[in-house]
C-alpha cells in the first residue's frame, strides 16, 4: 500500500464514517432519552435509500403500505385509549396526529404515481425523506409507548426482534433487488492530490452540519433542554413538567430525521437491499458503545474510526471486513471496562 | 427448588415418554422431535442467562456454530474422533464466551447483550470465510457417532443421545440453582447493591453464568453436526439467534421446563408455517421471522413469565424440607473479646466534586458494644455508612477492622471479613422464600462451588445452612413463614428478615442503616428489643440513624454528626443534654 492508496482508503472511510456518525447520534439521542436501544435504525436508512430508488423509476414506493399498516394500527390503539378515557373532543387530534399527518406524503406519492409524473431528484429526496419519517415514530408509539417501565434489557430484545420484523416486511413491499440511486452531483475536486467526489464532501459536510444544528438544538431551545432533561433523570423532569412520553416522540422524530439523511446520502455509494440496514446500523452501534451510548464526542470519534478501520479492512481483505470491524469491538469494550467499570445500574428486571 | 410430589410424578410420565416416543410415532416426527432437544438445550442457557442471571445474549447461535464447526473440522479435516471433537467443542465456546464475557461483564447490563450481536456477527462471517471451514458450501461428510460399539447414524439413534442430554443437562441445572451459588444467581436479577454487600462477587457469578449457557450451546452444535452430518454458515446467524431467545421466552425465561416447552411450541410453529407459509407468499421465510419477531414482542408486552409461569400457578406448594435433628452447626466466628476495639475510622473524608459530604471524621467501636451514629438530615451519615461497608472509596482516611487495614477493600472482602449489614430502604428478593433471602446471608461462610452444586456434592453443608437460616428466622418469630415469599411480609418483619439475613453470615460487626425509618411504635419496640437481646450475645453493633427516640434508650454510646463534620461523641444522656446537638437539630435560637 503506498500513501496515494492510503489517502483515498482514508477519504473513503471518513466518508462512512460520517454516515455511521448520523445514525449513532440518532441512537444515542434515542437511548439517552427513552432507555430504547434501538436497533432498526439502520432499517430507516436503508428504507429511504430504497424509496428513493422507487421514486427514480417512477413507481410506488411499497413504504406507502408500511406506513398505511403502522398507521391503521396506532390509530385504533389511540382511539381505543381516547375512548378509554371517554375524551371524545380528542378524537380528531388523535386522527390528524397519527393518520392525516403521517400518510399526507404518501398520498402525495399515490398521485404523482398515478399521474405518471416524476419530480426532480431533490424533490424526490425530499419526498422520500417525509415518506420514511414517520416510520420510527409510530413504532415507538405501538411498540414502545405501551412498556416504557420496562428494563433496558426487555426494550433492547423488543428492538431487535422489531428489526427482523421490519426488514421482513421491507422485502415484501420493495422486493429483494437491490438498488443503488443516482447522486446530486457527479463532480470530483483534487484535493491534496486525491480526487474527492463532491458526493464525499456531501457526507462529511452533512455530519458536521448536522450534529452542529443537534448541539445547538440541545443548548438553545426549550425542547433540545427538556431532551435532555429527560435523559439526566426521568422522574425529575416529569416532576418538573416535562412528559416523557412527548420527549419521546421528539427523540424519534428526530432521530428518524438523521436516520432518513444517511439513508440519501448512502444511496448513490453503494448498492442497497432490503436488508443492508442491518449491518449499517450496528456498525453505527460499535462508535455509539466507543461513546458508552452516551458521550456524543466520542461517539463522533467512535463512528470514524469504524469508518476507517473498515475502508482499510476490506483493502486486506474484503472477505473478512466484517469480522474485522465487529471483532474491533473487543479492545472496545477492554478500554471502556477499564476507564469506567461497575456502574451499576439499579432494579434491572425481566419479569 | 426440590421437587414436589407432583412434579415428580410428571417427571417420571414424561421421562417414560419421551422413553417410548420413537417407537410410536413417525419417522419424521422422530426429527422434529430432535430438533426440539436441541433448540431446548440451547433455550436451557438462555432460561439461565435471561431468566435468571438477568443478562441475555443475541449470540446463542453463533456460540452453537463454533461447537458444531469445531466438531465438523476436527473428524472431517483431522480425522479424530468425535467423541474428542465434543471436547473441542465445549472447550471452544466456553473459552470465546470467557473471553467475550470477561471484558464486557464489568459494564452495565445491555452491552453484553449488544456485543452478542456483534459478535454473532463477526463468527458467522468467519464461518462462511475461513479456508479449510468450506466457505459458504460448508462442511459435508461429517462422521456418524458411536456409542460402545453402537452406530447413532439413524434419527431414532441419536435421539436417545440427545434427550439423555438434555436430561442431564436439566438436571445439574435445577441441582445447580437449588446450590448456595444459584440462590447467589437467583437473586442476581434486581440490584447489585444487596448481593455484593454479602460478599458475592457478582462479576464472577454473571461470567460463569454466561460461560455455561455457552457450552450448553456448544453441546447442542456438536450433537446437531453429527445429527445433520453436514454444517452450513446460515444456521448460526443473529436471526435464529432470535428464535432461540423466542423459545426461552415463550416458555418462561425462569423455569428450565419452560426451555422445553419454548422448543416444542417454536419448532412446531416453524412447522407449521412452513408448511402454510408458502401458499401466501413466496417469500415464506421472511414472512416466518416476522411472525417469530411479532410474537417476541407481544410475548414480552403482555405476558413476560411465559408459558410455565401461568403453569406454577396451578401446581401445589413446594413441600417444607426440614434438616435431619442433630445437623451440625455452621462454624461459628469467635466473637472479639468485650472492649476489644472492632472498628477504627481515623480522619475519615469523602469528596464528591465540590462537595465534602464526609470531613475528617474519626471514632472507633468496640466489641459488645451499640453505637450509634446519628445527625440530621443531610448530615453525611449515609455517606460514612457506605465508606465503612466499601460501597463508596474514601478520598482520605483509614479505616480498620480488628487490625486489618479495609480502607480500599472491595464490598465482597469487607463482607467476608465479618461486617454485615442492613439496608435503609429494604433491600430483599420479593420472589424469593424467607428461607431463601436469609440463606443468601450464609454466602460468605459456606464454600461449595458450582461443581458441588450441581453434582449435589453439597448437601452436608447445604442442611446446616439451612439449619442456620431457621434457627435466625425463629428469633425473630418468623419460622412459620419459611416458605412464603419475602414480598408478602410486611415493612417491619422485612426489615427483622434483613437482621436476620446480616446475623446468618456470623459477623463480628452489624451495620443498621436507619433500621427505624418508616416502622411503627410497635415494630420499632420490637426491633429494639431484638437489638438489646443480640448485644447480650456479645454481637457488636452500629446504628446509622436519623430517629434520636428510638436510639436514646438502646444504645451505649453515640457520635453526632453534621455538616459532613463530628459534632461530638458521648453517652446518650449527654447527647440529649448538648446544647450544641440541640442547635443542629432543632436550628439555632438566633
Amino acid at each position: 500500500m503506498d500513501a496515494q492508496i492510503a489517502l483515498i482508503l482514508l477519504t473513503d472511510g471518513i466518508a462512512n464514517g460520517a454516515i455511521y456518525l448520523l445514525i449513532a447520534l440518532g441512537t444515542v439521542l434515542i437511548f439517552s432519552v427513552t432507555r430504547v436501544i434501538f436497533v432498526p435504525f439502520g432499517d430507516i436508512a436503508a428504507l429511504t435509500a430504497l424509496t428513493v430508488a422507487a421514486l427514480q423509476i417512477g413507481r410506488l414506493p411499497g413504504i406507502v403500505w408500511l406506513v398505511l399498516v403502522l398507521v391503521v394500527i396506532a390509530v385504533a390503539m389511540e382511539l381505543l385509549l381516547v375512548l378509554r378515557q371517554g375524551q371524545l373532543r380528542r378524537i380528531p387530534m388523535t386522527i390528524m396526529y397519527y393518520a392525516v399527518l403521517p400518510m399526507l406524503p404518501a398520498a402525495a406519492a399515490a398521485a404523482l404515481s398515478s399521474g405518471g409524473l416524476k419530480l426532480p431528484l431533490l424533490g424526490q429526496m425530499l419526498l422520500a425523506l417525509l415518506l420514511v419519517l414517520p416510520v420510527a415514530p409510530l413504532l415507538n408509539r405501538i411498540v414502545f409507548q405501551p412498556m416504557a417501565n420496562a428494563s433496558v434489557l426487555v426494550l433492547l430484545i423488543v428492538a431487535v426482534a422489531l428489526h427482523f420484523a421490519i426488514s421482513g416486511l421491507a422485502l415484501l413491499f420493495f422486493g429483494p433487488e437491490g438498488f443503488r440511486n443516482e447522486p446530486l452531483s457527479e463532480a470530483s475536486f483534487t484535493i491534496a492530490g486525491t480526487t474527492v467526489s463532491a458526493q464525499v464532501l456531501l457526507m462529511v459536510g452533512a455530519a458536521i452540519v448536522l450534529s452542529g444544528m443537534l448541539f445547538l438544538y440541545f443548548e438553545g431551545t426549550p425542547t433540545g433542554k427538556a431532551l435532555r432533561a429527560t435523559a439526566v433523570n426521568r422522574t425529575g423532569a416529569r416532576l418538573v413538567g416535562i412528559r416523557p412520553s412527548r420527549t419521546g416522540a421528539v427523540a424519534f422524530v428526530l432521530a428518524s430525521l438523521l436516520g432518513g439523511i444517511s439513508g440519501l446520502l448512502i444511496g448513490p455509494v453503494t448498492t442497497v437491499y432490503y436488508d443492508s440496514g442491518f449491518l449499517i446500523g450496528l456498525k453505527a452501534f460499535v462508535a455509539a458503545i466507543v461513546g458508552g451510548l452516551g458521550s456524543y464526542p466520542l461517539t463522533a470519534v467512535g463512528a470514524i474510526g469504524v469508518g476507517v478501520l473498515e475502508s482499510f479492512a476490506s483493502f486486506w481483505s474484503s472477505s473478512l471486513k466484517e469480522s474485522i470491524v465487529f471483532g474491533a469491538l473487543i479492545p472496545v469494550l477492554l478500554w471502556r471496562s477499564l476507564i469506567s467499570p461497575a456502574h451499576e445500574e439499579e432494579e434491572e428486571d425481566i419479569e | 427448588m426440590t421437587a414436589s410430589p407432583l412434579e415428580k410424578v410428571l417427571i417420571i410420565i414424561a421421562t417414560i415418554g419421551i422413553l417410548v416416543a420413537p417407537l410410536m410415532v413417525a419417522p419424521f416426527t422422530v426429527t422434529l422431535l430432535n430438533y426440539i432437544g436441541i433448540g431446548a438445550l440451547v433455550a436451557l442457557g438462555l432460561v439461565l442467562l435471561t431468566g435468571f442471571a438477568g443478562l441475555t445474549s443475541f449470540g446463542q447461535a453463533a456460540l452453537m456454530g463454533i461447537g458444531a464447526y469445531a466438531t465438523a473440522w476436527f473428524t472431517t479435516e483431522i480425522g479424530g474422533s468425535p467423541w474428542l471433537g465434543l471436547l473441542l467443542a465445549l472447550g471452544l465456546t466456553g473459552i470465546v464466551a470467557a473471553i467475550l464475557g470477561a471484558v464486557t461483564l464489568r459494564l452495565g447490563g445491555h452491552f453484553l447483550p449488544l456485543s452478542t450481536i456483534a459478535w454473532g456477527i463477526a463468527i458467522y462471517f468467519l464461518f462462511g470465510n475461513i479456508p479449510g471451514l468450506g466457505h459458504h458450501d460448508g462442511i459435508k461428510d461429517i462422521p456418524p457417532l458411536t456409542l460402545a460399539g453402537v452406530s447413532l447414524a439413524s434419527n431414532s439413534a441419536i435421539y436417545y443421545l440427545i434427550w439423555t442430554g438434555l436430561g442431564a443437562s436439566m438436571w445439574l441445572i435445577a441441582n445447580l440453582l437449588d446450590s448456595r451459588e444459584g440462590r447467589a444467581v437467583r437473586s442476581l436479577r434486581g440490584g447489585a447493591a444487596m448481593i455484593a454487600s454479602l460478599g458475592v462477587n457478582l462479576f464472577r457469578i454473571r461470567l460463569i453464568i454466561f460461560v455455561l449457557a455457552a457450552i450448553l450451546a456448544g453441546l447442542a452444535g456438536w450433537l446437531y453436526a453429527h445429527m445433520n452430518r453436514y454444517v452450513s454458515p446460515s444456521p448460526f446467524d443473529v436471526r435464529p439467534s432470535i428464535e432461540y431467545l423466542l423459545m426461552a421466552m415463550v416458555g418462561g425465561p425462569t423455569s428450565i421446563y419452560g426451555a422445553v416447552a419454548g422448543a416444542a411450541i417454536v419448532t412446531l410453529l416453524k412447522n407449521f408455517f412452513q408448511g402454510f407459509l408458502p401458499l401466501l407468499s413466496k417469500d415464506a421465510a421472511q414472512l416466518e421471522i416476522v411472525a417469530f419477531s411479532i410474537l417476541l414482542i407481544l410475548i414480552l408486552q403482555h405476558a413476560r413469565g411465559g408459558l410455565m409461569s401461568a403453569f406454577r400457578r396451578l401446581m401445589p406448594q413446594r413441600p417444607v424440607p426440614s434438616p435431619p435433628l442433630g445437623t451440625p452447626h455452621l462454624r461459628r466466628r469467635e466473637q472479639p473479646k468485650p472492649g476489644t476495639q472492632v472498628l477504627s475510622v481515623a480522619g475519615a473524608t469523602k469528596r464528591f466534586d465540590g462537595l465534602t459530604a464526609v470531613n475528617d471524621v474519626s471514632f472507633d467501636v468496640r466489641a459488645g458494644e451499640i453505637v450509634a451514629l446519628i445527625g440530621p438530615n443531610g448530615a453525611g451519615k449515609s455517606t460514612m455508612f457506605n465508606l465503612i461497608t466499601g460501597v463508596l472509596p474514601p478520598s482520605a482516611g483509614k479505616f480498620t477492622f480488628l487490625g486489618h487495614d479495609i480502607t480500599n477493600w472491595p464490598q465482597p472482602k469487607i463482607a467476608a471479613a465479618g461486617i454485615a449489614r442492613t439496608f435503609q430502604h429494604v433491600k430483599l428478593r420479593a420472589n424469593m422464600t424467607l428461607l431463601d433471602n436469609v440463606l443468601l446471608g450464609t454466602y460468605a461462610r459456606t464454600r461449595a462451588g458450582f461443581t458441588r452444586g450441581a453434582l449435589r456434592l453439597d448437601r452436608a453443608e447445604e442442611a446446616q445452612a439451612i439449619f442456620e437460616a431457621l434457627r435466625q428466622l425463629e428469633r425473630f418469630g418468623l419460622g412459620e413463614r419459611a416458605h412464603d415469599f419475602a414480598g408478602s411480609l410486611p415493612l417491619g418483619n422485612q426489615r427483622m428478615l434483613e437482621v436476620a439475613r446480616a446475623l446468618s453470615a456470623d459477623p463480628l460487626l452489624i451495620v443498621l442503616d436507619e433500621p427505624a425509618a418508616g416502622l411503627r411504635r410497635a415494630e420499632k419496640d420490637a426491633l429494639a428489643q431484638h437489638l438489646r437481646m443480640l448485644k447480650s450475645e456479645g454481637v457488636t453493633i452500629l446504628i446509622v440513624e436519623h430517629d434520636m427516640e428510638f436510639v436514646m434508650g438502646l444504645v451505649d454510646r453515640i457520635v453526632v454528626m453534621d455538616f459532613g463534620a463530628k459534632l461530638m461523641e458521648g453517652l446518650p444522656n449527654e447527647v440529649r443534654a448538648s446544647p450544641v446537638v440541640q442547635e443542629a437539630y432543632l436550628g439555632g435560637v438566633a
